[in-house]
């Protein structure tokens, strides 16, 4: 493979139908620059700050624009909450819909076919391989991004974080936990649960 | 096209593998294939379903087999060819045919910050009635489009609900295949799992897909 986009990436250049250095530039942006990290920010922030928690649940593109993300493939998102009652998941069944500016490029595991076949008829399946079970009292919300809408989880604030500031919350936020495979943890050494 | 890019449902594809501190790219030319992609993308050739119908067309065994941007690589040759961009010729040789003449780069480095705030939407600022409301009952339909289409093979015949009404969007199945974007309502419709899935299903679990108009009828 490597030879043949190789031969493709030079043909293109030779043709003058893309600038290396734009390709240099959109590589270096989706490895260093957008990732999970810009998904926890928001969540640090809608725990933090309640008024801005409604703003984001009631029309995320303009609460995410405060913190300066959105445009491709995130251009119009949807922020769903977790609740003692309400567990969400994200999947796209049908390729690989993912709320690029806040979470960067997905995963293999969330392109996969298990993934993709299996979340929206088995869950709670999928969610125990991820070590998440749930109660049958709690309600989960499968999200299938079949359309151009992209999803990201509020998962819940975990007990004993009440003292914790914003730039202290962040870090607990995982990339799984804002994709609804996992809940967040109190500390990330595996303290008091 | 009922392909096995529609997997939603389907079981037996065995357990999620999840990588630890997975790289973005496992390997430098999944990089390049990703940014060439984006970056032909700005000559404006072809539009998002039309990127996606192209790696819907890569033959079954082959799509399950194929790495995900060994699929994006394929999918991009055939745009790139199918849209006159490249002759397939070049793509083997990797040569430029002779005589042609050199384009200028619709995306340079500098504009890549601002092309990727932009983004691309396919929603449309266009008057167009809504047929359905919040909490409406509604069935997606029962089609077997031969093309391109959004609608999800375990969602159809389906009964759901109305949750949200997203605005007008461009149609995926007629802009695939550059008949137009007849845009039009995008409704998220939440159907119990019960529904989708059977008895076997917990009570209150429930499946949120994004709907086209054209998917959906009153019931």
């Amino acid at each position: 493979m490597a030879l043949r986009v190789k031969s493709l990436e030079s043909l293109l250049v030779e043709k003058g139908l893309v600038d290396r250095a734009a390709l240099d530039a959109l590589v270096d942006t989706y490895e260093n620059k957008v990732g999970p990290r810009n998904g926890a920010q928001v969540v640090a922030r809608a725990w933090a700050d309640p008024a801005y928690k409604q703003r984001l649940l009631a029309d995320a593109d303009k609460a995410l624009g405060e913190l300066g993300f959105g445009g491709q493939q995130g251009e119009h998102m949807v922020v769903v909450e977790n609740t003692p009652t309400v567990h969400n998941m994200i999947v796209c069944t049908l390729c690989s819909c993912y709320p690029w500016p806040v979470l960067g490029l997905p995963p293999v595991w969330y392109k996969s076919a298990p993934y993709r076949s299996r979340s929206v008829i088995d869950p709670r399946g999928v969610l125990r391989e991820f070590g998440l079970e749930l109660a049958d009292n709690v309600e989960v919300r499968v999200w299938d991004s079949t359309a151009e809408l992209r999803y990201l989880v509020l998962p819940e604030r975990p007990a004993g974080t009440e003292g914790l500031s914003e730039a202290e919350l962040a870090p607990l936020v995982t990339r799984d936990s804002l994709i609804g495979v996992a809940n967040v943890q109190p500390r990330r050494q595996g303290g008091a649960a | 096209m009922n392909g096995v890019h529609d997997m939603g449902g389907m079981q037996d594809m065995g357990p999620v593998r999840e990588e630890k501190n997975e790289p973005v790219f496992h390997h430098p030319w999944e990089g390049r294939v990703f940014a060439m992609y984006i970056a032909t993308g700005a000559w404006r050739k072809w539009n998002i379903d039309a990127a996606r119908y192209m790696r819907e067309l890569i033959p079954p065994a082959d799509y399950l087999r194929m790495s995900y941007y060994e699929k994006w690589y394929a999918g991009l040759v055939e745009l790139l060819v199918g849209r006159g961009l490249v002759a397939r010729a070049e793509v083997e040789s990797g040569k430029p045919a002779p005589g042609s003449t050199k384009a200028t780069p619709p995306l340079t480095a500098e504009q890549v910050p601002t092309a990727r705030h932009r983004g691309a939407s396919t929603s449309r600022d266009v008057a167009v009635a809504a047929r359905f409301k919040t909490g409406q009952a509604v069935r997606a339909r029962v089609i077997n489009p031969v093309g391109h289409t959004r609608l999800p093979r375990y969602a159809r015949g389906k009964l759901g609900a109305i949750h949200l009404d997203h605005g007008v969007f461009v149609f995926p199945d007629t802009n695939a295949l550059f008949q137009g974007e007849k845009p039009q309502h995008v409704y998220s419709v939440r159907f119990a799992a019960r529904e989708l899935w059977g008895d076997a299903a917990k009570p209150r679990d429930a499946v949120y897909i994004d709907l086209w108009e054209d998917y959906l009828e009153p019931t």
